[in-house]
């Protein structure tokens, strides 16, 4: 490799326009729920929604940028390997913010929620709301006037189960994508990549269906205590997560159609399988320890 | 470091993919270069130094007296708390972030960082956030009062209206950490020049290497926790409330899982930087090299593990205790092993004491100090005495000012002399050297007495016994503060003029920064040095 030269990318505009873009989206954000709580106006809805637009801006003209520098062959194997580094990277990080919330529900089912039960070291905690005894998953809780708990939570062994097999499936098809991709067999991609697609679009409506239920029929909210709390929060930022990982996968689809993608150079497209992957593992766990235990 | 002999790399501009600096404001706003990026995450960071610490003076100046005179105690609360926040996140971590991007390509003969636009947006978030976070002085009900722990249900129920903008600042604060550390880590791991194995790499590039993965890894937990608050607060879970089945604890858990490793991505680079400059100035190689590379590994990985050594009176169980007790005092092995090992590299050395030197010795003994009033307090049964006092006070100032900050300086007047091509002001420097050192010990030492007779933390007033040991901080603290400006005079002047500094500077500088020229051109290596 010595003697060969290294590939600086020259300036750009962008980074300055996502980090505007960032920054009205954090105080947008911010004063849009501020103001929603204390219940009158602001216009931080406006500010949410002018970083939206800046942030869309950004994204279809950093990737364009990308892609063309791709095309005109700048890209040096050194660059394909930090972004390799670099998505791997990201995809820790990801799994890293998963792992606070799942951190948070087995704290409070193998300590907390016993503890206030009046079992184990803490038990003593009891005397704040006596005669409440634990159970899992939690629907009576120590204040149900402030918390009004679930009547009932989720089977496991009906949607979560057809959706678990949905994810798992749409895992295997993206590969199918990926080793067509390799082998030339541009049909069987682009079939490919439309069925992982419409895997994920089925799981993304029995999820909204799951939740529709929760709502209406279990009680089971946000507000509900600790379990709907961890329940919300993982499947929540998990489906965010799908609709990300759909967004991409359709993008890629998209490229598809437009001829890109070698058999040799088609980073954009593993970045994105790797993503799905990562999804499909955190839903594993989230059926796991959410639905089942 | 391992000796590196370098065949001298073709320095040259001419390079048709290479750009030379752009015009103007848009040098700064759409710059992709390390060495750009690297002044502006400096500049940055004095400026939130320097307003930090006016925020520190005002404590200061109210705690100069027994009794409330200057502010009220709400705004006093703010100042404590927007004074660690600023500190911690927009002080001492862009501070090393900018020296990381100066010095990283430089040490490992890369031409810069490996994602040069990524690196442009990390740092120019950071802007965007401590504007958000300083706007929030000026929302009703103030800025946040809540400490820069931000525990809940001071941060949730009890909370001023701006602990949203607080919220989502540290979101995207956050997204420029990671960012800024996945470029660091891509660029040790594959931008090193031919040559260059893990085990020849620089300290400084080493300690970076492992700092950057605890980033990675903790700051989404940040990201997790601030989020539950903002649900707590605003969408009705009760991840914070024992009511709902939720544990405030839960909150201090998640908090410090993040906080621990925290502490030790603001001194990980600062023990690179301080192995760095004792063997120049030293004129030996590092004692045990290998040794300090093992130990920031050991001290990252225990980092994890100890992080309840922070709420031992919160009510835990026993055997929490006596684990997170005894995996804390773990973490004295490494430790002492680098104290050792800086030590050892000075024994039967020829010694010299110009500026970066003076500071890197008094790291190590200031910084000593702070450790073994760190090891007090992760005795159990003794931090029911001293939590939250001004012991604690103490013990992490002297962590973070002598430790964190004084590197920071260290590594300044080391590797200004490369950055701006002119030698340093030895008088003006051993000046700042000798103010700072001076007021820093008068300002933190007598924390320690009156933390140990009982004086809480994060309070505007206090029991008289305490009065002269607080009026001699305050002296400390604006002796120390005013001699900064010293500090910036000196920076300034030494970009302007100067005598031309050679490219080796230090006689006994070792290292591929030191085969450059100085100033080191725009563009460091264009085509990679070969490493021997």
């Amino acid at each position: 490799m010595s003697g060969s030269t290294y590939y600086v990318p020259e300036q750009s505009k962008w980074p300055i326009l996502a980090s505007v873009a960032l920054g009205l989206l954090a105080y947008g954000a911010a004063m849009t729920i501020t103001s929603m709580t204390a219940d009158r106006d602001s216009i931080g809805p406006w500010i949410l929604g002018s970083g939206f637009l800046v942030l869309f801006y950004v994204i279809f003209g950093w990737f364009k940028d990308q892609i063309r520098e791709e095309a005109e062959g700048l890209h040096s194997e050194q660059l394909d390997r930090s972004y390799r580094q670099g998505m791997l990277w990201f995809i820790f990080s990801e799994v890293m913010f998963f792992a606070a919330f799942f951190g948070a529900l087995f704290y409070v089912r193998t300590f907390s929620v016993p503890w206030i039960g009046g079992e184990g070291a803490k038990g003593v905690t009891n005397m704040l709301w006596e005669g409440f005894s634990a159970t899992w998953p939690l629907l009576q809780t120590p204040d149900m006037k402030q918390f009004p708990g679930a009547d009932a939570v989720i089977d496991p062994w009906h949607l979560p189960l057809v959706n678990t097999a949905l994810l798992i499936t749409s895992s295997v098809t993206i590969t199918f994508a990926h080793h067509a991709l390799k082998e030339q067999k541009r049909q069987a991609l682009e079939a490919w990549l439309a069925a992982t697609i419409v895997l994920a679009v089925v799981f993304l409506y029995f999820q909204a269906v799951e939740y529709h239920e929760a709502y209406t029929e279990l009680g089971l909210t946000l507000n509900s205590g600790i379990y709907g709390a961890t329940f919300f929060m993982l499947t929540g930022f998990h489906g965010f997560h799908v609709m990300l990982g759909t967004t991409m996968i359709f993008v890629m689809l998209m490229r598809c159609f437009d001829g890109a993608f070698s058999p040799e150079k088609h980073f954009a497209f593993e970045a994105v399988a790797w993503y799905w992957h990562f999804v499909d593992v955190v839903w594993v766990g989230l059926f796991i320890f959410v639905y089942i235990l | 470091m391992a000796t590196v002999d370098v065949d001298l790399p073709h320095v040259k501009d001419e390079d048709p993919h290479h750009h030379g600096p752009a015009k103007g404001l848009g040098r700064w706003l759409y710059t992709t270069n390390h060495k750009d990026i690297g002044s502006m995450y400096l500049i940055f960071s004095l400026c939130m130094f320097m307003i930090g610490g006016t925020m520190a003076l005002i404590i200061r100046a109210e705690l100069f007296q027994p009794g409330l005179q200057l502010v009220e105690p709400n705004f006093f609360n703010q100042m404590t708390t927007m004074h660690g926040l600023i500190m911690v996140f927009g002080a001492v971590m862009p501070a090393f972030v900018g020296l990381a991007n100066w010095m990283i390509p430089m040490q490992v003969g890369a031409p810069d960082m490996a994602l040069p636009r990524m690196n442009n947006w990390s740092f120019w978030i950071l802007p965007f956030a401590f504007l958000i976070l300083l706007s929030s002085l000026f929302m009703p009900g103030g800025a946040p009062n809540f400490g820069w722990t931000f525990y809940a249900p001071l941060s949730t129920t009890y909370a001023p209206e701006s602990v949203t903008f607080f919220i989502f600042g540290v979101h995207i604060m956050g997204a420029s950490s990671i960012m800024g550390a996945i470029n660091i880590i891509a660029t040790i791991l594959n931008m090193r020049a031919p040559g260059m194995t893990l085990l020849k790499m620089p300290l400084f590039v080493w300690t970076w290497l492992i700092t950057a993965f605890l980033l990675i890894a903790v700051m989404p937990v940040l990201a997790g926790v601030v989020t539950m608050m903002l649900m707590d607060i605003h969408f009705g879970t009760s991840f914070f409330n024992a009511a709902g089945g939720g544990d405030p604890v839960l909150f201090q858990h998640v908090f410090w899982f993040f906080g621990h490793p925290e502490v030790y991505i603001m001194i990980l680079p600062a023990f690179g930087i301080i192995s760095e400059i004792i063997p120049t100035f030293a004129r030996k190689r590092l004692f045990g090299y290998a040794s300090m590379v093992y130990a920031v590994a050991s001290i990252a990985l225990l980092s994890f593990v100890v992080w309840a050594h922070h709420m031992f009176t919160v009510g835990m169980p026993l055997v929490g205790e006596v684990f997170f007790m005894f995996a804390t005092m773990l973490i004295a092995v490494p430790t002492g092993v680098k104290v050792f090992n800086w030590v050892a590299t000075m024994f039967r050395g020829s010694l010299t004491f110009e500026t970066p030197m003076l500071f890197a010795l008094a790291f190590v003994v200031l910084f000593t100090i702070g450790g073994f009033s760190g090891l007090m307090l992760a005795i159990a049964p003794a931090d029911f005495q001293y939590h939250d006092t001004y012991f604690v006070v103490a013990h992490f100032h002297y962590v973070l000012v002598p430790g964190a900050i004084f590197s920071i300086m260290a590594a300044t007047y080391y590797w200004l002399p490369k950055w701006t091509g002119h030698q340093l002001n030895e008088t003006m420097g051993k000046i700042h050297f000798w103010l700072s050192f001076v007021g820093v010990n008068i300002t933190f030492f007598p924390m320690h007495f009156v933390g140990l007779a009982g004086m809480p933390r994060r309070i505007p007033d206090y029991a008289l016994q305490f009065a002269d040991f607080n009026s001699m901080a305050s002296v400390g603290a604006f002796i120390f503060g005013f001699s900064q400006l010293v500090f910036i005079y000196n920076v300034i002047q030494n970009v302007r003029v100067g005598e031309k500094a050679t490219a080796q500077v230090w006689e006994g500088a070792q290292g591929l920064e030191w085969t450059l020229p100085s100033p080191a051109p725009y563009h460091t290596f264009s085509t990679p040095p070969e490493v021997k």
